[in-house]
This record gives structure tokens, C-alpha cells and sequence, in this order.
């Protein structure tokens, strides 16, 4: 009989696996990072206990703790056709791209080949094997080993993932889509995507980040973005989220933001039995601003939790959040946004905005907007609301003669519309428009009789 | 009322039979027994104080929620009204200018009413017009109800007036082409211009085919669309009807007179 392992044991017997498997001719900073998080994780494990857990309050990550997921070492079998995914995300030809297959570089599913000289767009295991000074530079600074065992996890398994680097005075024209996609494997696998892109002093970028399932059953993407804004650097990102409904995903996004510069980036998440998306963004310069919104649609027995922080650490910095949520049938979602305003960032500007649309008297939301200010020259703001649909709109669309459907369509995708047209990027907006407008069953407004 | 009027024949379908209709809203009777016969073409206001229970038949017609028909029957067309869905009355021909129309935040108009549309050809057999043949309509019912392009470029009524609320209440009628429209109290909150161009509307919108039944608690509205019909609402039942004249006497005697002169509690 197998012994019975703890969830730690688990990932080491994956890690002794993962380890023998690597590449020679590697770095040593590449072998001690690995080595820091794996004994980082053994320290901390993953953020199971309840009591006292702040962070991990309202999101039980006992299910994925407990779940047993192996780590393929060898490279995917076999590639998808992008017939196969292409519908399930803002796929754009004329895009650049970066795809991963269970957490490895797709060559004959990217294309890099429009991007200016001087821009850098390279899946990591690449960078890490030839040049790594920029990964080296940036690598795990910002999202490190030690914020919780999930970035312990994601930094012990690094492998692959995708590296930008804009340099100073470069602007990206051609949006760019990183793709992380997992397909269905016999039993339950896990993959550590790892993002780092680093803008230097008036580079600017179009980035859309995409988690995409193919697998209909369990699996646990355990992701890690970090985002370096230099001196006027200019961000639009994109997250998007549509795993599978078995799905876990944690992800972790750090964002560093030099002087002047802009991060504005909107999420949208869909799919994943259990998802975490925690962003910080560190605004440490005068002059930088981040706008950080999101759009949630949550199903079933499905658990959201959207944990958005943001430090103003200098004077003369601006943020703002706005975030909707939809969620339908006994699905709960979490909205936690946490504004700190240093004693040092005068002038601050800072709101802080989470709407909820419930579609049932079963789903639940649970949303706590909260500023921590020190400073005393602030201006800031923050609310929170939760409601169900408009009883009288939904009869006013169907006195016109709308079904029930198509009524909650509507009211749905006008709920969602102030995110949608937040969204600069066209594509990406009018895939958002229709998907949101589709027939989702799930997303039906339950009436009271 | 059409059918009482005595020797005439008339070998036409009704389109709407209201009989006996008794509606309570909670533990509250409203409607007490209310009987009315519309055929196409014809025109009928229906004038009544507060709380007699115009918003009440309007609603009830419509099949807004929150009512129950205690007794009595409507029939639409010969088909039992109270049975059907109100996006099903909707399809069939029936249609509610709302006292109050509601805000749509990020509802696109265009979008709403395409749909709409389209899901009232598809019932009536029609093929749904193409994206070109709808905004040429559009444009063209726009124009009829003197609506400017620009509020249709905002989410359904969102910070619209109350008469340009009204008016696009006008906008949708003109543009689903009902059988039967039941107008609720589309008069209040209007000042003069706005209720002559809604009542210009109704006068183009008038035919042979189409009805239209007024619910009002004022008389000035019929000062622009002369009714065929006038029906006095009181306490949950019409009691009294007549021409057009009924409405002025009504406003010149006042409601008191009529409950007194039909015997009703004052």
C-alpha cells in the first residue's frame, strides 16, 4: 500500500522528479531560486489554517491542499490546433503571441515575428538557459518565494514561462497575447505559469494575459505575474480567466511602478471551481497611476476571490479600482481591496468601487473595499454594493416581447457594460461584449415564482 | 361599451373581452368586476380618480407580477390573456406604454430593440430584418415620434426627461406595431408640448387594425386623440360609458358626481 502523504510531501516528491529532469548549463541564481522556494513551501506549506489567516479568510484552500497533482516533467504529448481553443479566448491573428501547454513554450502555436527591434519577447526556459540578465535582474524580486507557498511553489517548479522586456523609449504597437493553456491529462496535473515583463523608461505595451482550460476535469495552475514599470512606462493588461469548471487557479500579480508611469489593467474572470487572483501593486514614485478593474461572473459552486492591493508609498500617485460582479446559482465570490496611502504619499488620489449583481437568492458575495490612509493630504473613496436584478427592468424587456433569456442577457451585459467600455483594446472589448451577451444558461436570472 | 350599443351587429372579433375581472394586490381587492370589449380600430380612455384602479388594469394586462386575478377572464383575440407570459402577450400584440418607464444602465437601445423585434417577427412568421433594413426603420420611427438620434446613442432611458421617456415609449409602439396599446397614464408628468407630440403620435399611429385603450386621470389628453369610447373607473369597476362628451362632463362635475350619479360610495 502507498504510504499516505501530506500535502507537503506531495510537491517534494514532484520537486526530486522536477529537479533531475532540468536542463544542464542552467544558472546558479536559476538552481538557488528553485532551492528557496521549495524550502520556503516545506516552511510554510499552503495557507490552510483558518484562524488568524487574514489573507486567506473567506477563500478555503483546504481542496486544493488535499487534491493530489502531479507535475508533467516531459513536454506535452501533443500540441492543440488553435481550432481547438481559438473561440475560448480574444484570439487575434494579426496579435503577437506567446503560447504555454501545461506550463511549456508552444513554438508553432506563437508568433513573435512583428515585434520591434530590441523588444525581447522569449519564453523564460529560453532566457534562463542563454542571456538571463534581465531575468536575473527581476526574477522573483518582486513576487518572492516568501509571500505564501503558492509563490514558494511557483518559484521551486520554475521552468518556463514568458519573458517581455520593452526597452527604454520603445512602444510596443501590436498588442501582445500570452496564452497559458492545460489540456486534459488522464489524472490531475498542475502547472506553474510564470509571466515577468519589464518596461523600461517610456516603453509601452498592450498585454493580454490569458488562463484558458481545455480540460473539463480537476487540475491547479498555480500562476505568477511581475510587472516592472520604469520611468513613464505604460501598461494596458489584460487578465483573463476562462479555466475549467474543475479547475483551481491562484495567481499571484506583482506590479512595481517607477516614476510617471501608468499600469491599467482590467480582469475578467470566468470558470474555475476554485480561483484567487491576488494583485499588489507598489506605486513607488511620484507621479504613477494604476487602474486596476474587474469583471467576475461566477456559477454553480463556484468561489472567486479577487484580492487587489495597492501601496502609495510616494506623493502625487492616483489609483483607482472598479470592479462588478456577477454571480448566479450557489457560486461565491470574495472582493477584497486593500489601499494603504504611506505617511510619505501626499496627494494621493485613490477610489475604490465593487458592485454585485446577484442572480439568486443562493450566491454570495462577500466585499470589503478598505483604505488604510497615514497621510493627511488625501483624497480618496471607496464603496461597496450587492443586489439583485431589477424586477421592474426585467419586466420592461419582457413587455417588449423578450424571453426570459434574452431579458437576463440584457440586464447582464448591461451590468457588465461600465467594465466593458473601460476596456481600450477593441478585440478584446467586443469579444467580451458578445461573450457577455451570449447564451450562458448558467447566468439565468432565477425568478421569484 | 362596444357590445351594449344596442341593434348594431357587429360580425367583427373582438380583440380584447375583459370579463367580470376581479385583481387583488396582496389581502387589497382592486379591480371588482370589470368588463370591457375593444375591436380593432377603436379607441377607449378610461378615466378614473386615484386608486380607482387604472395602473392596476394596465398592469394586469401587461401580466406584471405581483397581482392575482381572484375571477373573471381576458381573453385576447379569443385566447386567454391571463395565461400567457408577458413577453408572450408582447409577441401576440399587446403592448404597454409605461407610466413610469424603466432606466436600462448599459442597455443599448438599438440592441434592445432589435431583439425585441426580432423576437416578434420570428412569432408572427416574419423573417427578422437585416441590420440595415432595422436602422432604416429605426430612423424613419424615430423621426414620427420627433426623437433626436442622440438619446439613442445612451442605454435605454438612461437620464432620459420624463417626456423623453414618453416619448420613447411613443418610439417602441411605432416601431413593434401592437394590435392593442394600452397607454398608463402616459399623460402624467407631461407638460403641454410633450402631451401634444405623444397625442400626435397615437393620431398617426390610429387604424383599422389597431386599438388603443387610454388609461387617464385627466381629461386633457383627450382634448388631442378623440376617443370612440369614454369609460369611467371607479372603485375597481367601469360605471359609466359614453362618447367623447362623457370625458368633458366627468371634468367638469368632477368624479364625486359620477360616483354619485352611478351609485357607488363616495
Amino acid at each position: 500500500m502507498a504510504p499516505v502523504l501530506t500535502d507537503v510531501e506531495k510537491y517534494l516528491t514532484d520537486f526530486q522528479a522536477f529537479e533531475q529532469a532540468l536542463p544542464a548549463g542552467e544558472a546558479a541564481w536559476v538552481r538557488d531560486l528553485r532551492r528557496r522556494g521549495i524550502a520556503r513551501f516545506q516552511e510554510v506549506g499552503l495557507p490552510t489554517a483558518r484562524k488568524g489567516n487574514e489573507r486567506w479568510k473567506y477563500t478555503n484552500v483546504g481542496p486544493i491542499a488535499s487534491a493530489t497533482f502531479h507535475h508533467p516533467v516531459a513536454a506535452p504529448a501533443r500540441t492543440p490546433a488553435v481550432a481547438e481553443f481559438r473561440d475560448l479566448l480574444p484570439w487575434q491573428e494579426d496579435w503577437l503571441r506567446l503560447v504555454f501547454v501545461d506550463g511549456r513554450f508552444a513554438p508553432e502555436l506563437s508568433d513573435t515575428a512583428g515585434a520591434p527591434d530590441g523588444v525581447r519577447l522569449d519564453s523564460l526556459a529560453a532566457a534562463l538557459t542563454s542571456d538571463g540578465q534581465v531575468a536575473e535582474q527581476h526574477l522573483a524580486r518582486y513576487a518572492t518565494p516568501d509571500i505564501d507557498g503558492f509563490t514558494a511553489l511557483n518559484a521551486a517548479f520554475l521552468r518556463d514561462g514568458a519573458l517581455v522586456h520593452v526597452p527604454d523609449g520603445v512602444e510596443l504597437a501590436t498588442p501582445l497575447l500570452l496564452v497559458y493553456l492545460t489540456t486534459e491529462h488522464d489524472s490531475p496535473v498542475v502547472t506553474y505559469p510564470r509571466t515577468l515583463v519589464v518596461l523600461g523608461r517610456n516603453a509601452a505595451v498592450t498585454l493580454v494575459e490569458a488562463y484558458v482550460g481545455l480540460a473539463a476535469g480537476r487540475y491547479f495552475t498555480d500562476a505568477v505575474t511581475e510587472v516592472v514599470l520604469d520611468e513613464g512606462a505604460r501598461a494596458h493588461h489584460y487578465r483573463y480567466l476562462r479555466e475549467g469548471a474543475e479547475a483551481f487557479h491562484i495567481g499571484t500579480t506583482k506590479v512595481h511602478q517607477g516614476r510617471d508611469s501608468t499600469f491599467e489593467s482590467v480582469a475578467f474572470e470566468m470558470g474555475c471551481a476554485i480561483a484567487r487572483n491576488d494583485v499588489h501593486v507598489l506605486l513607488d514614485d511620484p507621479g504613477a497611476s494604476c487602474v486596476l478593474n474587474g469583471l467576475y461572473m461566477t456559477a454553480g459552486t463556484q468561489h472567486m476571490d479577487n484580492d487587489i492591493n495597492i501601496d502609495h508609498l510616494k506623493p502625487h500617485c492616483s489609483s483607482s479600482q472598479y470592479w462588478k460582479g456577477i454571480l448566479a446559482g450557489r457560486s461565491r465570490a470574495v472582493y477584497s481591496g486593500r489601499v494603504v496611502v504611506h505617511r510619505d504619499a501626499q496627494k494621493t488620489y485613490a477610489t475604490q468601487a465593487d458592485k454585485n449583481l446577484l442572480l439568486s437568492e443562493e450566491a454570495e458575495i462577500d466585499t470589503k473595499p478598505s483604505l488604510f490612509i497615514y497621510a493627511d493630504d488625501v483624497q480618496c473613496t471607496h464603496g461597496a454594493t450587492a443586489g439583485h436584478i431589477d424586477e421592474d427592468a426585467y419586466f420592461y424587456l419582457r413587455s417588449r416581447g423578450l424571453d426570459a433569456e434574452t431579458a437576463s442577457r440584457l440586464l447582464i451585459n448591461g451590468f457588465a457594460r461600465e467594465i466593458l467600455d473601460g476596456i481600450s483594446l477593441a478585440p478584446l472589448r467586443e469579444y467580451l461584449d458578445r461573450l457577455t451577451s451570449s447564451s450562458l444558461p448558467e447566468f439565468r436570472f432565477s425568478e421569484r415564482r | 361599451m362596444a357590445e351594449m350599443e344596442g341593434s348594431k351587429v357587429d360580425h367583427r372579433e373582438p380583440l380584447l373581452t375583459v370579463r367580470n375581472l376581479h385583481v387583488a394586490a396582496g389581502e387589497v381587492e382592486i379591480l371588482k368586476g370589470l368588463d370591457l370589449t375593444v375591436y380593432p380600430g377603436e379607441v377607449h380612455a378610461i378615466m378614473g380618480p386615484n386608486g380607482s384602479g387604472k395602473s392596476t388594469l394596465s398592469n394586469v394586462l401587461a401580466g406584471k407580477p405581483d397581482y392575482e386575478v381572484t375571477d373573471g377572464e381576458v381573453l385576447f383575440q379569443g385566447r386567454d390573456l391571463l395565461a400567457m407570459t408577458p413577453d408572450e402577450r408582447a409577441r401576440e400584440g399587446l403592448f404597454l406604454a409605461f407610466q413610469y418607464p424603466v432606466e436600462l444602465p448599459g442597455v443599448r437601445t438599438r440592441q434592445f430593440l432589435k431583439s425585441a423585434l426580432d423576437a416578434i417577427y420570428q412569432h408572427r412568421g416574419r423573417k427578422p430584418l437585416s441590420i440595415r433594413e432595422f436602422d432604416k426603420l429605426f430612423k424613419e420611427k424615430m423621426q414620427l415620434v420627433q426623437m433626436s438620434p442622440e438619446l439613442m446613442q445612451r442605454s435605454v432611458n438612461e437620464g432620459f426627461s420624463g417626456g423623453e421617456k414618453k416619448r420613447n415609449e411613443m418610439l417602441q409602439l411605432a416601431l413593434l406595431d401592437p394590435k392593442l396599446a394600452v397607454m398608463d397614464e402616459t399623460d402624467s408628468g407631461l407638460d403641454i408640448d410633450a402631451l401634444r407630440i405623444v397625442a400626435e403620435c397615437v393620431n398617426r399611429l390610429r387604424g383599422p387594425e389597431r386599438a388603443f385603450v387610454l388609461v387617464t386621470h385627466y381629461q386633457r389628453l383627450l382634448n388631442y386623440i378623440t376617443p370612440d369610447f369614454v369609460h369611467i373607473l371607479v372603485d375597481g369597476r367601469l360605471v359609466m360609458s359614453g362618447g367623447p362628451e362623457l370625458a368633458l362632463e366627468v371634468e367638469s362635475k368632477g368624479y364625486d358626481w359620477v360616483k354619485q350619479a352611478a351609485g357607488v360610495g363616495s
